[in-house]
């Protein structure tokens, strides 16, 4: 039987090494993939013959494509573990009002504190996390249900709370100057990333994906039901906080960054345990790749397809909502796994 | 009773609100080593309660709870959770975890916070799935095992844990017959190889098959205690229904009727 166990390994190790080759190709090829100075396609020559290239690969297409593949990894990571701990895999990890909060913080920047990027992200991570804070809080004295219950409850009403917010800053907001950028945000995307946004998200990014990396088996005590982990030795309650803090963080400044770009962390971890299995310790990682990869696709199309930019937000929708129905609809789900 | 305890429960009260009822009260007993505990009673009479009192998930509003000479309130969780493992009665997976991952899950006791399952607990996973009878499905997704394999494997998976109390809540309900005398083997082999078991039901005879004492509970208060043929009368198992019943002996072994 060690061998059944053994054979496993192998196959996993495989897929991880074709995930792997992938992302290279993917981040290789993105380099490439643009609307200079053709649309479509920059051959490779141009990176040692022409000046203006290598400028726009250097500091406008590397810093999105890393970003948005960055985007990818916190979202897909952040949905596989909230899924886990709320046991419940139609979470996405914007849903304890940390979306909401970030568009409404958005919202406040470009009406009232000047519309310069660096405020809207501070702004929009600042109430990304008053959103966490507020449902937390809420779901502390919330008099009902379990846990896990009066989390996605509190959840329920803050995001409502902000998004009413927004609504009321949209109906505030000048027509002209400052709506469509509030529309714009509201969309998701990434064409204003440069360098320095790089460097906002990453040390957060970094720490909290590590701390999740490093607690990928413990994860999955925290999809058992609370007295059963208890009897494992785990403390069902502080350690589902520190994931859902390490979880929401990530998702936090990501969105702060990249406006509200729905789908991902909700699509994305499907599609990692049907490639590897629910075990945390593989659909984990497999889940940042897959994230990462196809943000980076999307983003892409997003950049590339027509002259003007499709806001992200649409792109990983109608991707993610139609490779959700198929993921749903097909039987191979239920044959092997 | 002769053999050594190694829980004692001293002047136990608990209710979950302040101002409710009480669930338990002034509850006192001996759990034996070695041995098979069947607490038996009425539905909401406080047998998973007082589980979960054992466990340590719920702290008594009085009296205290020794478990291996030692106050149950100052067991560090490490501690704990090797020294006593839980098969809860219903355990809804949502995700496709496969049987040998599921039992791995047991090993969590003798792993670090950031520490990865070793060769050494895929082995003894393998062993507990082994002595379930589960080895040939070690790699199917645990929601497609029927109601029996599923209770088996969370037998496996508490085995994997190896600890010396072992806490059942209601290991027999909802399974046939075939199911319920494998449930009720791996617990006599266990008691066997000297863990404590204290298992809750509320099926008289479940106990009589397996159990090598009785508590009887009725409202948060024991009826009686102590060996089964002792306890397991008419008049007391009539106060703990609280309707007739009658005691016979088929083949040796008591069988509990009701009128």
């Amino acid at each position: 039987m060690a061998e059944a166990h053994k054979l496993q390994e192998k196959s996993t190790i495989r897929r991880f090494l074709l995930l792997g080759v992938m992302v290279l190709a993917v981040l290789t090829l993105s380099l490439f993939i643009g609307r200079y100075p053709a649309p479509y396609w920059m051959p490779p020559s141009y990176l040692w013959r022409d000046e203006l290239a290598q400028r726009l690969v250097l500091y406008l297409r590397l810093p999105r494509i890393l970003t948005a593949f960055i985007m990818g990894m916190s979202l897909g990571a952040a949905g596989t573990v909230l899924q886990m701990i709320f046991r419940n895999p139609l979470v996405s990890p914007g849903f304890l009002g940390v979306s909401q909060g970030a568009a409404f913080g958005a919202a406040v920047g470009i009406i009232y504190l000047g519309r310069s990027p660096l405020i809207i992200e501070a702004s929009a991570t600042l109430f990304a996390f008053s959103g966490l804070i507020i449902s937390y809080l809420l779901a502390r004295n919330i008099r009902y249900g379990k846990w896990i219950l009066r989390l996605i409850l509190a959840g329920i009403a803050t995001s409502a709370l902000f998004s009413s917010g927004v609504g009321v800053l949209k109906y505030l907001a000048d027509p002209l100057r400052e709506l469509p950028e509030i529309v714009f945000w509201l969309l998701g995307g990434l064409w204003a990333v440069t360098w320095r946004d790089l460097l906002y998200i990453l040390p957060v990014v970094l720490i909290a994906l590590s701390v999740l990396f490093l607690m990928r088996w413990r994860i999955n005590l925290l999809a058992l039901r609370d007295e059963t982990a208890f009897s494992l030795g785990v403390a069902p309650g502080r350690e589902r906080v520190l994931v859902l803090v390490a979880a929401v963080a990530a998702t936090a400044v990501v969105v702060a960054v990249a406006g509200v770009v729905g789908w991902i962390g909700l699509i994305v971890p499907h599609i990692a345990r049907w490639v590897v299995g629910p075990d945390a310790r593989r659909a984990l990682p497999a889940a940042m790749l897959i994230g990462g990869i196809f943000a980076l696709l999307c983003d892409n199309l997003a950049r590339t397809l027509l002259a003007g930019e499709i806001p992200l937000g649409i792109l990983t929708s109608l991707a993610g909502s139609l490779i959700f129905v198929w993921v749903f609809m097909s039987d191979h789900r239920w044959v092997r796994r | 009773m002769s053999r050594p305890k190694i829980i004692s429960l001293e002047g136990l009260h608990f209710s979950y609100t302040t101002s409710g009822p009480p669930v338990l009260k002034d509850l006192s007993l001996e759990i034996p080593a070695g041995a098979v505990t069947a607490i038996l009673g009425p539905n909401g009479s406080g047998k998973t309660t007082l589980l979960f009192i054992l466990l340590g998930m719920l702290s008594p509003q009085k009296g205290e709870v020794i478990i291996d000479g030692k106050d149950q309130k100052g067991l560090p969780r490490s501690v704990r959770s090797r020294l006593m493992g839980l098969v809860p009665e219903e355990e809804h997976v949502p995700f496709d975890f496969s049987t040998l991952e599921y039992v791995l899950l047991g090993r969590a006791p003798h792993l670090g916070i950031l520490e990865q399952p070793q060769e050494v607990d895929y082995r003894v996973a393998m062993e507990a799935l082994g002595r379930a009878g589960l080895s040939a499905l070690a790699d199917r997704p645990i929601p497609s095992l029927s109601g029996g394999e599923r209770q088996l494997a969370k037998v496996a998976r508490a085995l994997a844990q190896s600890p010396r109390v072992l806490l059942f809540d209601e290991p027999t309900a909802h399974l046939d017959l075939n199911n319920k005398g494998r449930v009720l083997d791996m617990i006599r082999s266990m008691a066997n190889d000297g863990v404590a078991v204290v298992l809750t039901t509320h099926d008289p005879n479940a106990a009589t098959v397996v159990a090598d004492h009785v508590v009887l509970l009725r409202a948060g208060q024991t009826v009686a205690t102590g060996p089964v043929d002792a306890v397991l009368t008419s008049e007391n198992l009539s106060q703990t229904y609280g309707l007739p019943v009658e005691v016979t002996s088929v083949r040796g072994r008591p069988v509990v009727l009701p009128w």
